[in-house]
């Protein structure tokens, strides 16, 4: 299967960074060596909760390499204690008066070496006092829970927020009016993005010129710069946020952690640079979790199967500070997008978030902002209707899915969904996987007494944050800019606000250059992950990066395009309306022998040709992309299990995944976004789960606990693929890098839950292990999240 | 402590602490970034390199008890600036994408087609079921690793020491 | 351990290179393992693979290969995890070990080798070199009606992962007799790893689904599984018994085969 490799624009092409990865020359954030470097270890709490009575850092101090020992005493005295969470919080950078979750980070050593480091975080002596612990969710707001965030005035409990979405009188009406209601408690519980590289950073203040550079682990580099020029009070042009490579981000690498913010301070302090990498307990124990949602939904239909509304209400645990990551005006993050592909009637949601003894975050793990959450609840009440009603679960949503015509789309919950042929793309996977012929062959095991479930999934994602009057992340809007330069000979640099961490940008940036300009892909240079070198922007995370940064490439690259026209007009003496493009070239209209092709029009652009009163000589621009509206991709999926009655243990079978999201820049890396989504719906369907005990304990911090599926638990995945692009979008992309997550993890768990029907289940929670499935068999299901029972 | 590590065909003779994991001997010590470092429990794999000749985990492997011993990362894949088919195949069949798996990845792929010239999907997957990847849900990788089987290297791969 | 900091030794002796060790070998009617031998060299050997399926079968879902490569068989028997696959199976077929010392070696059953949780019968200044399986039933004579057949049946939640539980059988059969049998059994606190109960109960009986069925049913019923992130106890004590159940029917088809 080679990839071709065209020399224009769109299609499947080899990727251009794989040159350096393969021969193992990548520069990750802990590949990074600058002179005189320091490293940073962190202490971390072993309580989940209790009041800080002394910390002694004599000892550590005393350690020959060790070069300085930071507290929260001293963070104090610098007002950097505490620094604002990306949801109007506080989080503490290092304790003060108590730990809240177990791990919070609670003192930093800065040493000669890592292991010196680490040796220096053994001789400092804490005295805790334990405090009793709020573990589970649901009885943060009893009368007698502890008050966690005792550091808020005023605050007696530990809710956060109530927000709601829909018309709750509509949906009570059509739920009181409706022939069928079917009703069930789910939870979508707390997992990890763990992405295999973990969060690091290396930080060097140059105390002459000012100016503090860092090397970081990040996924908005410019967000970070911003952040640390208003908490820390550096003056912004002096600070370089430098993303290098990123091992992999998956949400992990948004938030500004305690971390980096310590090794700020030891270059501070130290006056030379300093690295801090966590290691992979930290990283499972201390940075930002996702999902932990607690839902309680109905679905309302008629006896014949038309689904009239959805409502559900949520218990959102967000650990001890409120540090999840979305958009300011959305503190449940797309939650309300819950109604799914479907047409409703009505529908209403209300989302409590508490706090809880554990660490901080919620929104990761390519989850669109809580869409991950929405799809399963909406995805999972479909399948129950489907069984209550005696109705095949393909043949009910192909009854309800919105229909072509009805786009563009706005849902009883305010999304504006833009395009979508959704019948279609289910028809597409039904006939990939041989649905009547699996039913046929589930029959006949069943008629055995062999367990086999297919499961369907049909996922709507709204992607691409977004408006800035509607979109902003603690004030800065979320609109992306794009530079576009073209050199003399004809090669072009692109440079661009967002952070691919595996997702090809190099390469797929440089195709839509390409394909605009109609010059070859290898012709331009994709300049990313610096802000020293590019314009300010939002980010990666929530598939943003086609649907904003793509179209600020793609409009960027037609000014240049335009420019060129101007050019070409002086070079050929025509009136620039006159000219006609083709692939790399404007000819005058008529005269298909006359022309320019863009390399010549750089040449004359900054040669000696006449230009036009008012045009520079140059062809380069610079664009701000304010999307118009999310992009709206979508998909059909369909997973074949077998279970082992015996054992309880399933086994994935196959998985058929067809995906619309509008044009496709590079089809190779949409496929291999794709796998790698289906990949984590086996993860957290079967097997993920980061649980604490009754006294907060943190039961997932290796991955011997949390465990990860590798190559055998996954089957060659088959993908399918329509197109139907977005009208909005320049290029008629939608994005696609958390379509498989967050369409995956239902399709598995429909299936499962079908497998187990000769036995009366209905539902079953995630993760569907071993134990779980069997103990649902006999009828006497645990509660997955509490881990052991 | 000192000692001699042979490292794709040359000898390294440093002083180490004796409590250093091989891993970090290879990326601290002589600048062999290729090998990466991802958990504490030998489970995630983004560590494989080989010694005397078998892939083994370098964060499970003190420096101490490579001493005398040959070890073979992924800079070493290289023949006289020749990619190694295994390479060469990931970049045919976009079997990697952040990278950091990848070269773990590369070196069991070298060993078991070294072993196993034809192996069947199901035996690549059991060769890298010690290995994580997050980004490419382990399909192309397996491509990767056939199109490998299928292109083998046009020249004879040299003797290695070990 | 020491990654972890969980163990800070003040010394630690590197024995990799004591090869003499690594082997593998029939010596008359003993299959020798050194404890020096790796994982993969188990699961490769030809002689491992004709006489004893369950140390083959054991081997291929301990950890992954890599793991395998570098892990010893004297190694996992040390570290004595209550999890650890090999020391059912080491007991099922009723293997015993080499222990030396500066004054000398003695031999311990393997039914004998774990005093506990991470616990092993070597005291300071001994060393476990070798481990013993008998190819014939201790004390029978040469039966050339004895067929023999082992297997071993591990669930875990995704590959290379500790047994959620797992059960390892040896029979030998006589016609449709069981003339003998061993069964040990993973991760659910069996005493020394061994399902002594159910191998009394099967001894001498007919090898059929029925008097397997059994066997399980009293395995399950003596063992003494914990609560744990990898299952309440009442599931681990069913798998103690389905998988006994099917480790003695897979044994029972090899002998048939």
């Amino acid at each position: 299967m080679t990839a071709p490799a065209p020399h224009h624009g769109f299609g499947s092409m080899r990727r251009k960074e794989d040159a350096r990865f393969i021969r193992g020359q990548g520069t990750y954030v802990d590949d990074v060596k600058v002179p005189g470097m320091l490293h940073g270890a962190i202490l971390h709490s072993p309580y989940a909760h209790a009041r800080i009575l002394s910390v002694d850092t004599s000892a550590a101090e005393a350690h020959p390499k060790v070069k300085a020992v930071i507290t929260g005493a001293m963070l104090n005295a610098m007002d950097l204690a505490w620094m604002p969470t990306l949801s109007n919080d506080v989080q503490a950078v290092l304790a003060t008066d108590k730990v809240r979750f177990q791990g919070q980070e609670v003192a930093f050593v800065v040493a000669e070496d890592r292991y010196s480091a680490r040796d220096a975080l053994e001789l400092i002596d804490v005295g805790y006092e334990p405090l009793p612990v709020v573990s589970d969710a649901r009885r943060a707001l009893d009368a007698d829970a502890p008050v966690i965030r005792d550091d808020v005035e005023d605050r007696t409990d530990n809710h956060i927020f109530d927000w709601e979405a829909g018309d709750r009188a509509r949906t009570d009406e059509v739920f009181a009016a409706a022939d069928v209601v079917v009703s069930q408690d789910m939870i979508y519980p707390r997992v990890h993005p763990a992405p295999l590289e973990t969060c690091g950073i290396v930080a060097d203040l140059d105390k002459v010129s000012g100016k503090l550079t860092v090397w970081t682990t990040t996924q908005a580099p410019h967000a970070h710069r911003t952040l640390y020029a208003l908490v820390a009070g550096l003056p912004e042009h002096k600070i370089r946020v430098i993303s290098p490579d990123i091992g992999g981000g998956f949400g992990n690498k948004v938030g500004i952690y305690p971390g980096y913010v310590c090794s700020i301070v030891g270059s501070i302090v130290t006056g030379r640079p300093v690295k801090w990498m966590e290691d992979r307990s930290e990283n499972l124990m201390t940075t930002s979790f996702a999902r932990d949602y607690h839902m309680s939904g109905s679905i309302a239909a008629t006896r014949d199967g038309r689904v009239l509304g959805l409502r559900v209400e949520t218990l959102a645990d967000h650990g001890a500070f409120n540090g999840s990551a979305q958009p300011t005006k959305f503190p449940a993050g797309f939650f309300h997008v819950f109604t799914g592909s479907y047409d409703l009637r009505a529908a209403h949601c209300a989302v409590t978030g508490v706090y809880t003894n554990k660490a901080p975050g919620g929104v990761a793990y390519s989850c669109s902002f809580r869409i991950t959450e929405a799809v399963y609840l909406v995805e999972r009440l479909m399948d129950m209707l489907a069984d209550e009603l005696g109705t095949d679960p393909a043949e009910l949503r192909l009854k309800n899915l919105l229909k072509p015509e009805q786009f563009p789309y706005t849902s009883v919950t305010g999304w504006e969904y833009d395009s979508g042929d959704y019948a279609k793309t289910l028809r597409v996977a039904l006939d990939l996987a041989g649905y009547d012929a699996l039913r046929k062959e589930q029959a006949e095991k069943r008629a055995r007494g062999e367990l086999m479930g297919i499961g369907i999934s049909f996922f709507t994602e709204a992607v691409g944050a977004g408006p800035r009057k509607h979109m902003d992340i603690l004030g800065l809007g979320m609109a992306d800019g794009a530079e576009l330069r073209v050199h003399p000979t004809g090669k072009a640099v692109l440079r661009i606000s967002v952070q691919t961490q595996g997702q090809g940008h190099e390469t797929t940036f440089a195709q839509i250059v390409a394909q605009e300009l109609g010059i070859p892909a290898d012709d331009v240079e994709v300049v990313h992950g610096d802000t020293d070198q590019t314009p300010f922007g939002l980010g990666t995370y929530g598939s943003r990066s086609t649907p904003v940064s793509g179209a600020a490439a793609a409009v960027v690259t037609r000014k240049v395009r335009e420019r060129a026209r101007l050019v070409a007009g002086a070079m050929l003496e025509a009136d620039p309306a006159d000219l006609e493009w083709e692939a790399g070239r404007w000819f005058v209209r008529g005269d298909r022998s006359s022309g320019a092709t863009i390399q010549e029009i750089a040449m004359a652009a900054h040669g000696n040709v006449e230009l036009p009163e008012g045009v520079e000589g140059h062809l380069d621009a610079t664009t701000v992309y304010n999307p118009p509206n999310l992009t709206y991709p979508y998909g059909a999926y369909i997973c074949v299990v077998d279970v082992d009655a015996g054992t309880g243990k399933v086994t994935v079978r196959r998985f058929v995944a067809v995906d619309d999201c509008g044009v496709r820049i590079n089809p190779m890396i949409v496929e291999g976004q794709v796998h790698g989504g289906l990949a984590d719906g086996i993860g957290m369907a079967l097997m993920q789960l980061v649980a604490f005990d009754e006294d907060g304990n943190h039961l997932g911090a290796s991955f011997m606990d949390y465990l990860l599926p590798t190559a055998m638990e996954c089957p060659s995945w088959e993908l399918g693929t329509t197109v139907t692009p977005s009208p909005h979008h320049p290029l008629g992309a939608k994005g696609v890098g958390e379509s498989a997550t967050v369409g995956s993890p239902p399709a598995v768990v429909n299936a499962v839950v079908d497998a187990l029907r000769p036995y009366d289940v209905r539902h079953a929670d995630m993760p569907l292990t071993p134990a779980c499935v069997w103990r649902t068999i006999q009828g006497n299901p645990f509660r997955p999240d509490l881990a052991i029972t | 402590m000192k000692v001699t590590v042979n490292v794709n065909g040359q000898d390294y003779e440093r002083d180490v602490e004796p409590r250093q994991l091989l891993v970090h001997f290879l990326r601290d010590e002589l600048d062999l970034t290729g090998t990466h470092w991802g958990c504490d429990t030998s489970n995630c794999g983004v560590c494989a390199v080989w010694l005397d000749g078998v892939p083994v985990k370098s964060c499970t492997v003190l420096t101490v008890m490579a001493d005398d011993r040959f070890v073979r990362t992924v800079e070493g894949l290289e023949r006289d600036g020749e990619l190694d088919p295994v390479q060469q195949g990931f970049t045919e069949c976009h079997g990697l994408q952040c990278g950091f798996c990848t070269s773990g990845m590369l070196m069991t792929a070298r060993w078991l087609l070294d072993q196993n010239p034809d192996p069947a999907d199901e035996e690549i997957r059991e060769a890298i079921s010690g290995q994580l990847c997050r980004c490419t849900g382990y399909e192309n990788i397996v491509r990767s690793v056939r199109w490998a089987a299928e292109h083998p290297a046009a020249y004879d791969a040299p003797e290695m020491t070990v | 351990m020491m990654k972890l900091r969980l163990a800070a030794p003040d010394a630690l002796i590197d024995i990799n290179d004591v090869s003499e060790l690594s082997y593998i070998r029939v010596d008359g009617d003993e299959l020798l393992i050194g404890a020096l031998a790796r994982h993969a060299e188990l699961l490769a050997s030809p002689e491992v693979a004709e006489h004893f399926a369950i140390l083959g079968d054991a081997e291929r879902v301990i950890a992954d290969p890599l793991v395998r490569n570098r892990g010893t068989i004297g190694g996992s028997l040390c570290q004595a995890d209550p999890s650890e696959d090999l020391s059912a199976a080491f007991a099922a077929v009723r293997a015993s070990v080499v222990i030396r010392s500066a004054e000398g070696s003695r031999t311990v059953s393997a039914r004998e080798f774990h005093v506990g949780p991470y616990q092993t019968a070597v005291a300071d200044g001994e060393l476990l070199t070798e481990i013993r399986v008998p190819i014939r039933p201790e004390g029978g004579t040469r039966s050339r009606r004895w067929k023999p057949g082992s297997a071993y049946e591990k669930v875990c939640r995704r590959a290379g992962d500790w047994a959620l539980a797992a059960a390892g059988a040896v029979l030998w059969l006589d016609g449709d007799t069981v003339a003998d049998v061993g069964i040990g059994l993973t991760a659910v606190g069996a005493e020394h790893f061994v399902a002594a109960e159910a191998e009394e109960y099967l001894r001498g009986r007919p090898a059929g689904d029925e008097t397997f069925a059994e066997a399980g049913r009293i395995a399950a019923e003596h063992c003494r599984p914990s609560a744990d992130q990898r299952g309440p106890v009442d599931y681990k004590r069913h798998l103690a018994g389905e998988l006994t159940t099917r480790a003695l029917r897979r044994a029972a088809e090899r002998a048939r085969a």
